[in-house]
């Protein structure tokens, strides 16, 4: 079987200043791209170089901040290069990760006030709200439509960042069936804690209260980031996602909505997650028959 | 030992050298923006490099100390006055228990710096005492300070030892010039503008605007122009942008060809605009300290020459602390 990932050109190296080198593995964004760079940050993180600072995969490229003073540039740039060819020709196809189930309050009362906020001059479609939008430019019937497609195939978290712990989102879908909506106009100046976004073909959710340039959909209805650590998901760490793991969105009302705050307040809630392996080839081959097999690692727990 | 804060001051931070390891789930960097500035405070009032200093911006505190204590005030030039009288900047100075400090109205640049013996005390989050705002985490409580507030200062290093000389010497203290000459290594996606594109970042005149914080510095000039592409999947539909990618800190975006923007120490980590290319190391203190209105050039350099100058850089530093007989 051909390697998808070998069908990617090689990756581009450029410096960003004397302490970061960035790759560049696809211009375009797709499934293998993202693995790709999932597998070198993967391996160059094993690969314990001194002088490595940081390592920041993203959606189609990566970037390795590092100490010029204990690693020099070439020997960095040498043994990314090194990881590439090695991953290329191993064909690293699969990845040990979890698939978490993310509580969706659709078409809330919050997103929808701040929008109305940044209407004119800010949106395409001043009139109608941005699910309507999100609808119509996909050639979707109405926004029930629209919601059911956002949540009835999971999503790869395929960058972590922007600003703390914001997982960009990545369907699990063919191309054709992607859901791509064009960011706000220009961005908003606020944007409330846990909004689900999607701007182009990424969905996200966002993390802190803040600008923003991506439609708003709904809010996720517990915390992804945690700087008190209060709820036992965030025992080991404030920030919940990292890249890789797959995300199931699940619609609740406002009555479940208000059940997990509940459960919140009293430090009790927990995402319902499980192991999975998500493998490469058959993500490509089956979208549809490979989630399903993805999603019932969901059920009974 | 504490400080007590009473007006607070337009944005007063607690910052140190940072905390790194955290950038690829989107936590900046963050730490004292003028970082050599800060590193001299700490010199002068027998701190190592590592404590935590309050970072002041245009508008200081005004600060009383609940017992005596040795500070320093480094970084942009402003009148310094311990209960309402003159004292020198980029000097030991000691505060009584009760003195209040405070301070007139900037000379230049944007940042200066309060450095106390022992540092500023506040828990270390992710390895660092530095303020994400954004975040809500590290410094006090996560944010700029607040009138009222109560910082605690740590007790003195190295057995109370403080350093044989008590003013920085002039050759050691940087400048705060209305113009500036900006090093960059071109790269990461400076293949996307025009030659026209590219001349105009490099060979025009470029001000600081007032949208300038600690996220970045906003610059007006000519604009650039971004070659015209079918946009790859992903990529968002303007010329400038990308498919979502890491941000190099100190690199160099322009949305829209309109305005660069220079990524600074609390950047976001990641976004869709393509930079051009990245600020050295050794110039990121100096961008740090450019006012609104500073005329910029931005002067390309190899590789090879940012790690020179990130080297004489070093060089200076610890000449600097050497000129005071202070260990780093």
């Amino acid at each position: 079987m051909t390697s998808e990932a070998a069908v990617l050109p090689g990756a581009r190296y450029t410096w960003g200043g004397d302490e970061f080198l960035f790759v560049e593995v696809s211009e375009a964004m797709s499934l293998p791209a993202n693995f790709k760079v999932m597998s070198i940050a993967g391996r160059l993180s094993q690969a314990r170089l001194g002088g490595i600072v940081d390592i920041c995969p993203a959606n189609a490229s990566l970037l390795v901040r590092f100490d010029p003073d204990v690693l020099p540039p070439e020997e960095l740039e040498r043994a990314v290069r090194d990881i590439e060819r090695d991953i290329l020709e191993h064909h690293e196809h699969v990845l040990e990760t979890r698939i978490v189930e993310v509580p969706v309050w659709y078409e809330d009362p919050f997103t929808a006030e701040v929008a109305q906020r940044f209407r004119e001059g800010f949106h395409q479609e001043p009139e109608g709200s941005d699910l309507d939008y999100a609808a119509k430019v996909n050639n979707l019937k109405d926004r029930a439509e629209f919601i059911q497609r956002h949540h009835e195939q999971p999503w790869l978290v395929s960058m972590v960042g922007f600003v703390a712990g914001l997982p960009f989102l990545f369907q699990l879908v063919d191309r054709d069936k992607q859901l791509e909506v064009p960011k706000y106009l220009s961005p908003r100046t606020d944007t409330p804690k846990l909004t689900v976004g999607h701007g182009g073909c990424f969905g996200c959710i966002y993390s802190v209260r803040g600008a923003g340039g991506y439609q708003m959909f709904g809010v996720a209805a517990a915390p992804i980031f945690d700087p008190a650590q209060a709820l036992p998901d965030f025992e080991d760490f404030m920030v919940f996602f990292r890249p890789g793991d797959i995300v199931k969105f699940k619609p609740v009302t406002e009555a479940e909505y208000n059940r997990i705050q509940t459960e919140i307040s009293a430090g009790t809630f927990r995402y319902r997650q499980a192991p999975v392996t998500f493998d490469l080839s058959k993500a490509l081959a089956d979208p549809e028959g490979n989630n399903r097999q993805l999603m019932e690692a969901l059920n009974g727990i | 030992m504490a400080f007590e804060i009473g007006n607070p001051g337009l944005a007063t931070t607690v910052q140190d050298q940072g905390r790194t390891g955290h950038y690829n789930v989107g936590i900046p960097q963050s730490g004292s923006m003028d970082q050599y500035s800060a590193e001299l405070g700490n010199a002068l009032v027998g701190n190592t490099a590592r404590e935590a200093v309050l970072e002041c911006t245009y508008l200081g505190p005004v600060v009383t100390a609940d017992s005596n204590v040795v500070i320093a005030v480094t970084g942009a030039p402003v009148e310094v006055k311990v209960n309402g009288e003159p004292r020198p900047q980029w000097s030991r100075l000691l505060l009584k228990a009760g003195d209040e400090l405070s301070f007139g109205v900037i000379q230049g640049g944007t940042r200066y710096y309060i450095a106390v013996q022992g540092g500023i005390d506040v828990p270390e989050v992710l390895g660092s005492r530095s303020t994400y705002s954004l975040g809500g985490i590290g410094g006090f409580k996560g944010r700029k300070l607040e009138a009222g507030d109560v910082v605690p200062v740590g007790a003195p290093l190295l057995g109370g030892k403080l350093p044989q000389a008590d003013t920085v010497p002039e050759e050691f203290r940087p400048g705060y010039a209305k113009e500036q000459e900006v090093r960059i290594v071109l790269g990461l996606y400076d293949h996307r503008l025009t030659d026209e594109g590219l001349g105009n970042l490099l060979n025009e005149e470029w001000k600081v605007t007032p949208v300038a914080d600690r996220m970045g510095l906003r610059y007006s000039g000519p604009g650039v122009k971004w070659k015209e592409r079918e946009q790859p999947f992903g990529a968002g539909s303007d010329p400038s942008n990308i498919v979502d990618a890491g941000y190099a800190v100190g690199s160099i975006q322009i949305p829209g060809g309109t305005q660069p923007i220079i990524l600074h120490r609390d950047a976001v980590s990641g976004g869709g605009y393509a930079m051009v290319g990245t600020v050295i190391s050794a110039d990121m203190d100096l961008v740090a300290r450019a006012a609104p209105g500073t005329a910029t050039r931005f002067v390309a350099v190899s590789l090879a020459d940012a790690l020179e100058a990130r080297g004489d850089l070093a060089e200076r530093r610890n000449k600097a602390w050497a000129a005071l007989g202070a260990s780093r």
